[in-house]
């Protein structure tokens, strides 16, 4: 044992230090120091010593080149959400830097852990307009939560260890190394410390006594409660500590989209998704509790709809890691300024509750109703066409709801949000804040690099589908058993939606005229399949998940079948419409 | 919509200035004025930025500033909280249309004349934005040629000062 030790001992030595050696070895070094075992990116010019440097550690770090830097930065995503690690992302200067933006932005809004390095050009040449210099420092900073750029070898590994405690601390989210191509070739004394702390920046809040007090008080006192979960929960690794919380004050459990995954849906005091697109119970009922226990989740408009609307009745309890979002967008009674899992912890040494016979039943009497006018109508469908529920369910159903969803942006995320049924934490990864399409397809492949054994199936639709196809180059490549399930509408659904809704059925620019999905796939030496009736679907799904390797099927869809229920834009959660 | 004076305190890091603004711009405030120097602490910066916030938002405009890496304490004052006061440097063209006003002038705007050339001379008035102004005003009939005003910098009247924040912070 204690020789076993020594051996990983002298192993470590190997990599925290060592006198002049070249600025990319330091970086390749410092990311296998910061536990860095599986990373994405796209090589060019300017990043190309620290390519070089990655050649003679492959099997240290293992780099997955993607076919465009977004697709990269999406897997880095879904890797880190997946695998609770940092995500790591490599790009060159200029254009390789600047298609990082959308996966920052989305990464910044879903506190997303990622340290992302782009090449530069000499730092001899900054502020020139050399060849592919962007300022990308100033690019991004609006989508960071902090960046920088190096000029010298010597910055490296003080700026790798800063970049990652700040990535994965706090409220997690996005850093950018900016690093200038002689300071990749130049030599410096490579000596590797882990950050311990910055003084500017306190990432763990200490908790405050009288503020659990106060929300305790709440909590017991409650007569209709309902605790809103967002993704903080997961952020934390607050799974367990929710189901106490809840399992001890009986308190009914709705999802942020982004905490779909944090309890399990078929929990009995499960009581839906919150939002426009979530379920009727929790939405009405937001307008009718007393006390609205929200834990890591912070407001968004997508879930409050009218502000001046939302919860005026109830006492609101907050519990967010970021001090800037209480009382952002909805005044609250009692912030309490935590980590989610330090928090339930402290609560549930003090808050008690018995099972709420009439308040949990107008629960099921909502869900009845919703049951009655969309669920059956969309899961069980009638119709000619195949609807996109009917395809979520049986996926649910032949996955035991243990798969990991990747899903794109529009109506068939919001349908597999609805239907899908989640049963362990971290299971669905999607674009919640941005709202990026195209982010499925390369999730999945993020996800399936972070857990090989998983059922990882991402759900797009023709639209988002064809902002990352190319991505299918980097599944055949690596042999990743991803299956890709394509909802085809031949339709931007969910704007075609607003547009049926809003804008008087004016259609402009939703309706796609499509490639043959299956050949582009096949293309790519990916078995693919098409299934365009309600009779083979079953078949063709499980025909799907059955595969070794990685599949693609396209389920051609209704064209023209709305998400309900739906709060309107700028309406009322208690105002959400059935039809 | 009110004004309010925001003290920042922050790491001397290039780029934070940028950070900083851009939560004002993102939000379309204008900021009115703005001093970054070092403050009490030796490699602290101080920023004082002056801006038109509305009162239901200051609060947020200040958590999102304190939520920038490098920036250890953001508060926010209205007027009578704090004690303020700009620099005006005015330039004048040195004739003899000046003759004795002048010098009279700037004896009763408690002002001084910093420098005096062959071509122009140059009068510090140490004030309250409005009292520069009005300065301004009465200097134009000699040809002002410069009026540069730095802005304002303030102290607040709070008991809690900066070094127990940073003390807070550090432990």
């Amino acid at each position: 044992m204690e020789t076993a030790t020594k051996t990983e001992n002298i192993e470590q030595m190997k990599y925290t230090t060592e006198k002049n050696i070249s600025g990319a070895e330091i970086m390749i070094r410092s990311l296998i120091q910061e536990g860095v075992d599986y990373m994405f990116g796209y090589i060019g010019g300017a990043i190309m010593p620290v390519y070089d440097a990655l050649y003679d550690y492959q099997d240290e770090l293992k780099h997955f080149m993607s076919r465009h830097e977004q697709g990269a930065m999406h897997s880095a995503q879904a890797y880190a959400r997946i695998s609770k690690k940092v995500g790591v992302c490599f790009t060159t200067s200029g254009p390789g830097a600047t298609n990082v933006i959308t996966g920052l932005a989305d990464a910044y809004l879903d506190s997303t852990p990622l340290v992302v390095i782009t090449g530069q050009i000499g730092s001899g040449l900054l502020g020139t307009d050399a060849f592919q210099e962007t300022n990308i420092v100033g690019v991004s900073m609006p989508v960071t939560k902090w960046n920088y750029q190096i000029t010298k070898a010597d910055e490296i590994a003080e700026i790798v260890a800063k970049a990652f405690y700040i990535a994965r601390s706090g409220r997690p989210g996005p850093v950018l190394i900016d690093i200038t191509k002689d300071a990749q070739i130049l030599k410096a004394d490579y000596d590797y410390k882990k950050c311990e702390g910055i003084r500017s920046y306190q990432s763990m809040p200490k908790l405050n006594k009288a503020e659990i007090e106060a929300a305790a008080a709440l909590i017991n006192g409650a007569k209709k409660p309902l605790l809103l979960a967002g993704q903080g929960v997961l952020l934390s690794g607050a799974e367990s500590e929710l189901m106490e919380f809840v399992e001890k004050t009986q308190v009914p459990v709705a999802c942020t989209l982004l905490g779909l995954s944090a309890f399990p849906t078929d929990h009995p005091l499960y009581v839906g998704m919150l939002g426009m697109h979530g379920n009727y119970a929790p939405n009405m009922n937001t307008n009718d509790c007393d006390v609205l226990i929200s834990v890591g989740m912070r407001f968004d408009d997508r879930v409050t709809g009218d502000t001046s609307k939302y919860a005026r009745q109830a006492k609101i309890i907050h519990i967010d890691i970021d001090r800037s979002e209480h009382n952002k967008n909805i005044i609250v009674d009692v912030p309490v300024l935590a980590d989610a899992k330090d928090a339930l912890k402290a609560l549930n040494k003090v808050v008690f509750g018995k099972y709420r016979t009439v308040w949990m039943k107008s629960f099921k009497d909502y869900y009845q109703i919703e049951f009655d006018k969309v669920i059956k109508k969309q899961t069980y469908a009638k119709s000619d066409q195949i609807n996109m529920a009917e395809v979520i369910r049986i996926l649910s159903e032949q996955t035991k709801g243990e798969a990991v969803l990747c899903t794109d942006v529009g109506q068939h995320q919001m349908t597999s949000a609805r239907y899908y049924g989640f049963k362990r934490p971290n299971t669905q990864i999607t674009s919640g804040g941005l709202g990026t399409m195209g982010f499925g397809l390369p999730a999945a492949i993020g996800a399936q690099v972070g857990d090989r054994n998983a059922t990882v199936v991402s759900v797009s639709g023709d639209g988002g589908f064809q902002m990352t196809l190319q991505e299918l180059a980097v599944i055949k490549q690596y042999h990743l058993p991803v299956k890709a399930v394509l909802l085809n509408n031949s339709f931007l659904g969910m704007v075609r939606q607003w547009q049926d809704l809003f804008f008087d059925k004016r259609f402009s620019n939703t309706q796609l005229e499509n490639p043959d999905f299956v050949k582009i796939v096949e293309g790519y030496g990916i078995q693919a399949k098409r299934v365009s009736s309600r009779d083979d679907l079953e078949v063709a799904i499980h025909e799907m998940l059955d595969s070794a390797e990685a599949y693609f099927l396209e389920v051609v869809v209704e064209t023209e079948s709305n998400v309900l229920p739906m709060i309107a834009p700028g309406a009322a959660v208690s105002d959400m419409r059935l039809e | 919509m009110k004004e309010y004076t925001i003290t920042i305190f922050s790491e001397n890091d290039i780029g934070l200035l940028n950070e900083v603004t851009i939560v004002f711009s993102r939000r379309k405030i204008n900021i009115e004025s703005l001093t970054v120097s070092e403050s009490e602490v030796k490699g602290v910066s101080r920023y004082t930025i002056v801006a038109f916030v509305a009162d239901n938002r200051i609060e947020n405009v200040v958590r999102q500033l304190e939520k920038i890496i490098g920036v250890f304490k953001a508060l926010y004052f209205e007027a009578d909280q704090i004690v303020h006061q700009e620099v005006a440097l005015f330039k004048i063209a040195n004739s003899t249309k000046l003759n004795g006003n002048l010098e009279n002038l700037v004896r009763t705007r408690n002002a001084k004349i910093l420098s005096v050339n062959p071509d122009f001379l140059v009068i510090e008035k140490v004030g309250y934005k409005a009292d520069n102004q009005e300065l301004f005003n009465e200097l134009e009939q000699y040809g002002v040629l410069q009026f540069a005003r730095s802005g304002r910098v303030a102290v607040s009247c709070q008991k809690r000062e900066f070094t127990s924040y940073l003390k807070e912070l550090t432990n």
